[in-house]
């Protein structure tokens, strides 16, 4: 079971304070963590699973600079066997279709039985390339997938519909999957697994050595192009309970007895 | 006339709400264009729905087929690569949705159309549009404006486009043939499942308290289940902590778990994620509490609070423990 997993390496946004830059056109990254993205990290992990069960190999592929290094070695101390980089100055403003385009060119070189991505990348959110990849390369595909099953030459899958729903497909291998977060529990990676892998060498491709012109990626050949960013909207806001824990506390047990919902 | 055409989305019979909110969106967009609505309707026995639908749209393109009973994304991309070459609309609507997301990407690719993603502003300008998109989780908003020339594919995100009332249309259904043939499919829907159900039932709880991706580790939850106990609630969560196994897939809120309308929500360390404010925004009261005042979790809130909630929560079960006696 040869697999290859697409990702990506992010800013770490959730839990960090986020502001928009001088642009105006993206975030202001400068004191900002990175990391492998969350979805990539459950894509890594069931490539891994696949292979301790199965056997066979795990490429990783990943479209952006040296940076990215970082976030590829992660996946090889996770378990992943081989490492292709994808870069190219004229990669720059890739949407999710261009950047399909390029992995798409790159996987042709490879053989494979099985695509894994991330279902969608914490940054940007197109939550398409898995689907637009399967399509470049004439292959199916399922998105969402929080459970799979490789049985001969075909795989089963859950898709996470809405509402707790689930629905199971089967799929004729080779097949590119989209992995939901929940699938598994991303093993650990120690500094010292990040260590053991740092010599492995990470080979770059550019646009010339996948036969793309440079028209073809990038923003000149993306769908879509970002103008600008702003913040959200806040609603009708809410009001704001402050002073000591103790008289917050006092607060919220009023608004608790008050809206009937403590007898 | 220019057309927009809008895939109707349902499941296991009924058509889902994303359907009526880019129906509603879809006549607008066509008022300001000039151009009429389509409502694609890809299904089996699905006459009823063709029906409902009919006075919503110019018209409803209806293909009925046994191979579409459920949805498939290549059955669906065959029908629609067709129908799309032939009627040649202007714009195409499709939910950003477990559906959507499985098929517009591959369908936009294959017809060579320019494709934006989960979307939640629509403005049209100068033939083509102006999108409103959130990245970053929601925290930031972004406008984006298509390269290409149309005709263009637009997905919606689902809850984003208010269902507008508006006078019935005269409508009509208009019957094509399936191109479907009983040629083999790389892909095959098997069966539903519905997902295990918990202990216990959070969509009956008058007290919600959930806790999020703020509670940073599996030993600290126990934290805010003695607040639920303390105040006879009950315990839920949002996405990250499901994901992490800290607590059982049937506690957690929003588009792929349960929503819910409790009396009072309390979200402990939730940034509010769309897909987790889908789920509860229907409460009587939320209080939300997060260390960034940021978080979009307090747009939704009638009540916030700033701060660390390992300080806040116990000093609120202490509170309330003292206040019950």
């Amino acid at each position: 079971m040869n697999i290859i997993v697409c990702v990506k390496r992010v800013p770490e946004t959730a839990e960090a304070d986020v502001t928009i830059d001088k642009s105006g056109k993206d975030i202001d990254k400068s004191g900002l963590v990175f990391d492998l993205n969350e979805w990539d990290s459950y894509a890594v992990e069931e490539a891994i699973l696949l292979k301790e069960k199965l056997g066979g190999t795990v490429t990783v592929l990943s479209m952006g600079g040296e940076d990215s290094n970082e976030s590829i070695r992660k996946c090889m101390a996770m378990g992943a066997d081989d490492a292709l980089r994808l870069d190219d100055p004229a990669f720059a403003g890739s949407d999710g279709y261009a950047t399909a385009k390029v992995l798409a060119e790159a996987i042709r070189n490879i053989p494979y039985d099985l695509i894994l991505t991330g279902t969608q990348a914490e940054d940007d959110g197109y939550g398409q390339v898995g689907a637009t990849l399967a399509e470049l390369l004439g292959i199916p595909h399922a998105t969402l997938v929080n459970s799979l099953e490789v049985k001969e030459k075909k795989v089963e899958v859950h898709r996470e519909l809405e509402g707790g729903l689930e629905e199971v497909v089967e799929i004729d291998l080779p097949a590119a999957l989209t992995i939901q977060t929940g699938i598994n529990e991303p093993r650990y990676v120690s500094i010292m697994g990040i260590r053991k892998v740092a010599k492995k060498e990470i080979k770059a491709l550019g646009a010339s050595a996948l036969n793309l012109k440079p028209e073809e990626v990038g923003l000149s050949g993306s769908d879509i192009r970002l103008e600008k960013v702003f913040l959200p909207p806040v609603g009708g806001g809410a009001q704001m309970l402050e002073g000591k824990p103790e008289e917050i506390a006092q607060k919220v047990f009023d608004i608790l007895k008050d809206k009937g919902g403590l007898a | 006339m220019k057309e927009i055409i809008i895939l109707a989305e349902h499941r296991r019979g009924e058509l889902r709400d994303v359907t009526w909110e880019m129906v509603s969106e879809g006549r607008q967009l066509a008022k300001s264009l000039g151009a009429e609505t389509a409502v694609a309707l890809l299904g089996k026995g699905v006459n009823g729905m063709a029906e409902a639908l009919k006075p919503a749209a110019h018209r409803v393109l209806l293909i009925e087929d046994d191979r579409l009973e459920a949805f498939n994304s290549e059955t669906y991309e065959k029908v629609l690569v067709q129908l799309i070459t032939e009627r040649k609309p202007f714009l195409t609507l499709i939910g950003h949705t477990a559906m959507g997301m499985d098929l517009a990407p591959g369908l936009a690719a294959r017809l060579k159309m320019p494709l934006a993603t989960d979307c939640i502003g629509i403005d049209p300008k100068d033939e083509t549009f102006s999108l409103t998109r959130q990245i970053y989780g929601g925290k930031i908003n972004a406008e984006v404006s298509f390269l290409k020339r149309g005709p263009y594919m637009i997905t919606l995100r689902s809850g984003a486009f208010p269902v507008q009332e508006r006078d019935p249309l005269p409508g009509e259904i208009v019957p094509i043939p399936s191109p479907l043939t009983d040629e083999g499919l790389a892909r095959r829907f098997l069966q539903y499942v519905e997902a295990a159900a918990g202990e216990v039932d959070i969509t009956q709880a008058d007290i919600l308290v959930s806790v999020g991706r703020g509670i940073k580790d599996a030993e600290n939850v126990p934290v805010v289940k003695e607040l639920a106990d303390a105040l006879g609630g009950a315990l839920a969560c949002s996405r990250p902590v499901a994901d992490k196994k800290w607590l059982p897939k049937g506690c957690q809120v929003g588009t792929s778990g349960k929503t819910v309308k409790p009396k009072v929500y309390i979200a402990v360390g939730i940034s509010g994620a769309f897909q987790h404010i889908a789920g509860m925004k229907g409460a009587g009261a939320i209080i939300a509490i997060n260390k960034d005042p940021k978080a979009p979790i307090f747009s939704v809130a009638q009540y916030g609070i700033v701060g660390d909630l390992f300080k806040i929560i116990p000093a609120l079960k202490a509170k309330i423990k003292e206040l019950r006696k």
